[in-house]
């Protein structure tokens, strides 16, 4: 498998919008880290890009590379390789060139500038979020039709999980504001991965502002090495089953 | 060497294979003729496991096509459109199929690699390359690992005449070597010199298999469009293709005299 | 030998003064109880390394009672250990260990009622119910104890040093922890609490209620289950004391709740849930503070007016200031604020513009504090600029007219 990945990770690395990519995150973490006179205030900056931009990236740029090397999938089908392998090669070269551009735009940053606790829960953060992404976009372009449908779907997830979960979050609380939700939170928290990932990062950033209301729920829970257990679970379940399910769905795809 | 039985296969309400059989040997040069959207493309996908037939089974020296991968060793594949990781080069690719397919005995065929001059583009990167010379690539890659079976969609659509030539030359040559070579074509001329048998599908079902002597002899035509043509009338099929595949081929015979 | 001629002084010049009875095992005075009976008034007694067992001791007398290489009192988990009641005492230098436990009495490791002028020195006060207990005195000084008890429940646990009706009093130097509140005041005027370390206390590290006209600083409140209260008192200076990780969801640096008259001045507040929570609060000035890495650096309720905030720096807190109220009679100015984003075109080192230290999602979370696990989504930061363009639930006149450009070195 590795063999395969090697080469699509080479082609991949070439590309022009994964280079473009890596300066983007390292101009901008670059230049936060030296704006901000101290590191946290950069680091809360650098949140929202991990928050909103990675998982985007992650999917879209995906969605596209799915697409445009259907006719290599093909080709390679042709030969004596199984589905599995074929896509997982595919999946191992998209989720290391994008975590290697995450690492080398905001890892080198952060390690230079802010090697702390809030800025290792960041670098965690991102490098889930770029994984469960790539494989949730698997998802998504496995089952698409054509890679318009493909990068629409890709958008429609982003949003949803960037937002309007979020929002919903929102409602749901306040619909039920008269009963106590804080086990409840913990669960929604679980539903999306950039909700987990964010409240990871919170746990580092406002821990003295999340004792006042959850108590010690949260950071008994994320912040015991069981919690930081739970979240890799959560996150590992997030790359997993939708990479299990597109897997599924690509030994009966017809090409 | 291959068995198909049987096979069905629908897209949504559109029956694109409807219960054909078949036995192909080995030293045969199929011809899959037809219109577009006959299911040639459809059937050679179904041999090569990309698709997957609703019914009916395909043996490829009697191993079934399933899941396992491993019966494709014995098949060289040359797509209608071959396309690439746009920034891997030339020589890579060479590379990295090596590494991922072992060539049966007597070892890898370069014939076609060497007569293409793909040596000389090997650090060109793949999308930079014309139509023309990715069809190139597509075809020494197929013949590359001197597999027994050979499938050739479109072969020589998109080449020049010269490697056209190269091409049929080379098919010939396996031919000899007794594989079992599938080719789908528009252009029959090109099928001629090649052909032992012509396998005619329409609408998904097969209209007839027959090595090439008894269509002749059956038609009275030597040439095989005009034979085929003969055999379609009878079929009552339709003629309208049958004008338009005349049509081709009159404009591609008239440059060649 | 010069250690010999400096000790033989040393108790020549105390002799003057009085007598000298010395106590230990072996000696021919070996009881406490028996050594307070036979001194005179402005006796020494030198209570030498040991464990007394003496069940409950009274001293009213005016003596200095010193323990020399740590001699131990111990209550046996039954008596109040040192019941003091006179003037002109001194207790230094002695261990008291398991206090009893009364639900109906306070008992207490050492207890002053109706004294003056007694200090308590270097003592050290282990697992005790209560461990000082002063009522009813005036010029105590109590300062350099080790006060450490075994937090149980608030019940079940006493306050560290705990003062009750009594003025003039000096609490220094101590080391208060595992009690129930680290210094208990009420009804205590003209005192000074100072240098003292209160920490791990279940409820409050300095607890002060009705007392006026009382100064503390150079305290460090760490890590205790409610922080600091201050209530209903009047003319409080709070100077130069360090708040730090108290947390919990009525944990504060300081809750204010009726105070007037006060100031909050140079104090830093590090890493608590609510640095300053003010209630029922007037005329406070509260200046060059420091909040960093707090929950909400303030909170402060629509209860409160004439309060005045400048000259503070609030950073890297997760909210500046948290309010129930759209009506706010209080004064914010020349703060320095980290999440600031305005400009300063004439370079006066004031931004141009105001800055509203109330974000909109402070007022959701103040609603439903569930919501806070939103916090720092895509969604709330969109909505937090909405509302930066169109307030609506932002109280409109809770602003910083001058906000400082740079941080202010305090």
């Amino acid at each position: 498998m590795l063999k395969l990945s090697r080469y699509v990770l080479y082609d991949i690395l070439r590309n022009k919008i994964v280079l473009a990519y890596t300066l983007f995150l390292f101009i901008v973490s670059f230049s936060m880290f030296r704006m901000e006179e101290n590191g946290s205030k950069a680091l809360l900056s650098l949140l929202s890009i991990v928050l909103i931009v990675l998982p985007l990236v992650s999917l879209v740029f995906t969605t596209i590379h799915y697409f445009n090397s259907y006719e290599f999938i093909e080709l390679m089908l042709s030969q004596p390789l199984s589905r599995t392998r074929i896509l997982l090669s595919e999946y191992a070269g998209v989720c290391i060139s994008l975590l290697s551009a995450f690492w080398m735009g905001v890892g080198i940053p952060v390690l230079v500038f802010s090697p702390d606790p809030t800025g290792l829960a960041l670098l965690f953060t991102g490098s889930s979020l770029t994984v469960v992404f790539t494989s949730i976009a698997f998802l998504a372009a496995v089952r698409s039709k054509d890679k318009a449908r493909g990068i629409g779907f890709a958008l429609l997830l982003w949003f949803y999980f960037a937002l309007i979960y979020d929002g919903l979050v929102l409602l749901t609380l306040f619909a039920f504001s008269d009963y106590p939700m804080e086990k409840f939170t913990l669960l929604l928290s679980a539903l999306n991965p950039i909700d987990l990932g964010r409240i990871f990062i919170m746990l580092k950033m406002d821990i003295s502002a999340l004792m006042g209301y959850t108590g010690a729920l949260y950071k008994d829970f994320f912040g015991s090495g069981q919690g930081v257990l739970f979240t890799a679970g959560i996150m590992g379940l997030w790359a997993v089953l939708p990479l299990w399910l597109a897997l599924r769905s690509f030994k009966r795809k017809d090409m | 060497m291959i068995r198909i039985e049987q096979v069905c296969k629908k897209f949504r309400r559109l029956q694109v294979l409807d219960n054909i059989s078949a036995r192909f040997e080995q030293g045969q040069v199929i011809a899959l003729i037809g219109p577009n959207g006959s299911g040639k493309t459809t059937l050679i996908k179904s041999i090569l496991g990309m698709v997957r037939p609703d019914s009916g089974q395909i043996f490829v020296k009697d191993q079934q096509v399933n899941g396992d991968p491993a019966y494709r060793k014995d098949i060289g594949y040359m797509p209608q459109i071959g396309r690439y990781p746009d920034n891997m080069k030339v020589g890579q690719l060479f590379r990295m199929m090596t590494k991922i397919r072992d060539a049966a005995p007597p070892g890898p065929d370069e014939d076609l690699y060497r007569q293409f001059g793909i040596p000389s583009i090997t650090e060109k990167p793949m999308r930079t390359l014309s139509g023309g010379t990715r069809q190139k690539v597509s075809a020494a890659l197929a013949f590359l690992f001197n597999p027994p079976i050979l499938v050739l969609d479109e072969p020589t659509a998109g080449l020049d005449p010269l490697s056209s030539e190269i091409l049929k030359e080379k098919i010939i040559a396996e031919k000899k070597k007794n594989k079992l070579i599938l080719i789908t074509s528009h252009v029959l001329s090109d099928l001629e010199e090649l052909t032992t048998h012509i396998m005619y599908l329409q609408e998904g079902k097969m209209q007839f298999l027959k090595d090439l002597q008894t269509l002749q002899e059956e038609t009275g035509e030597l040439k095989l469009s005009k034979a085929i043509a003969r055999v379609m009338r009878g079929y009552d099929a339709n003629n309208e293709w049958i004008d338009q595949l005349f049509a081709v081929e009159k404009n591609n015979e008239t440059p060649a005299k | 030998m010069k250690t010999f001629l400096t000790i033989l002084c040393c108790s020549w010049t105390l002799a003057a003064s009085g007598n000298s009875i010395i106590v230990g095992p072996g000696l021919p005075v070996r009881s406490l109880k028996k050594a307070i009976e036979l001194a005179k008034e402005k006796d020494t007694i030198r209570l030498q390394a040991g464990l007394y067992k003496e069940g409950a001791i009274i001293l009213t007398k005016s003596l200095t009672l010193i323990g020399e290489n740590n001699p131990v009192l111990d209550g046996e988990k039954k008596y109040e250990i040192l019941l003091v009641s006179g003037k002109n005492i001194t207790v230094q230098g002695i261990v008291f260990r398991n206090s009893g436990y009364s639900a109906m009495n306070d008992y207490a490791a050492i207890k002053l009622v109706d004294c003056s002028h007694v200090t308590l020195d270097r003592n050290t006060i282990l697992d005790a119910y209560f461990a000082i207990h002063i009522s009813n005195s005036v010029y105590s000084i109590v300062r350099n104890n080790r006060i450490s008890g075994v937090p149980a429940s608030e019940q079940l646990t006493g306050n560290g040093i705990h003062l009750w009706k009594s003025d003039h009093a000096t609490i220094e130097n101590n080391h208060i922890q595992g009690h129930r509140d680290g210094i208990y005041f009420e009804f205590v005027t003209a005192s000074v609490i100072s240098n003292n370390l209160s920490e791990k206390n279940i409820r409050y590290g300095l607890h002060f209620m009705f007392s006026n006209d009382d100064i503390y600083r150079n305290n460090i409140f760490r890590n205790n289950g409610a922080g600091v209260a201050v209530m209903y008192s009047k003319k409080v200076r709070m100077e130069k004391n360090h708040f730090e990780e108290n947390w919990g969801a009525s944990a504060y640096g300081i809750l204010l709740k009726d105070i007037t008259d006060s100031y909050i001045v140079q104090n830093s507040f590090l890493k608590n849930t609510v640095g300053i929570h003010m209630e029922g609060s007037s005329r406070i000035e509260i200046r060059q503070n420091q909040f960093r890495s707090n929950g909400w650096a303030i909170k402060v309720q629509a209860s409160c007016d004439d309060n005045v905030f400048h000259h503070n720096n609030f950073t890297g807190n997760s909210f500046d200031v948290g309010t129930n109220g759209t009506l706010v009679l209080n004064k914010f100015e020349n703060n320095y604020w980290d999440k600031y984003e305005g400009y300063d075109m004439n370079k006066d080192g004031i931004g141009d513009i105001p800055y509203h230290p109330v974000s909109m999602y402070s007022m959701i979370v103040e609603q439903n504090p569930t919501t806070l696990m939103l916090f720092r989504s895509f969604m709330v930061s969109l909505l937090d600029k909405a509302e930066k363009a169109i307030p609506s639930l932002t109280p409109e006149n809770l602003f910083d007219n001058k906000p400082m450009m740079k941080k202010l070195s305090l």
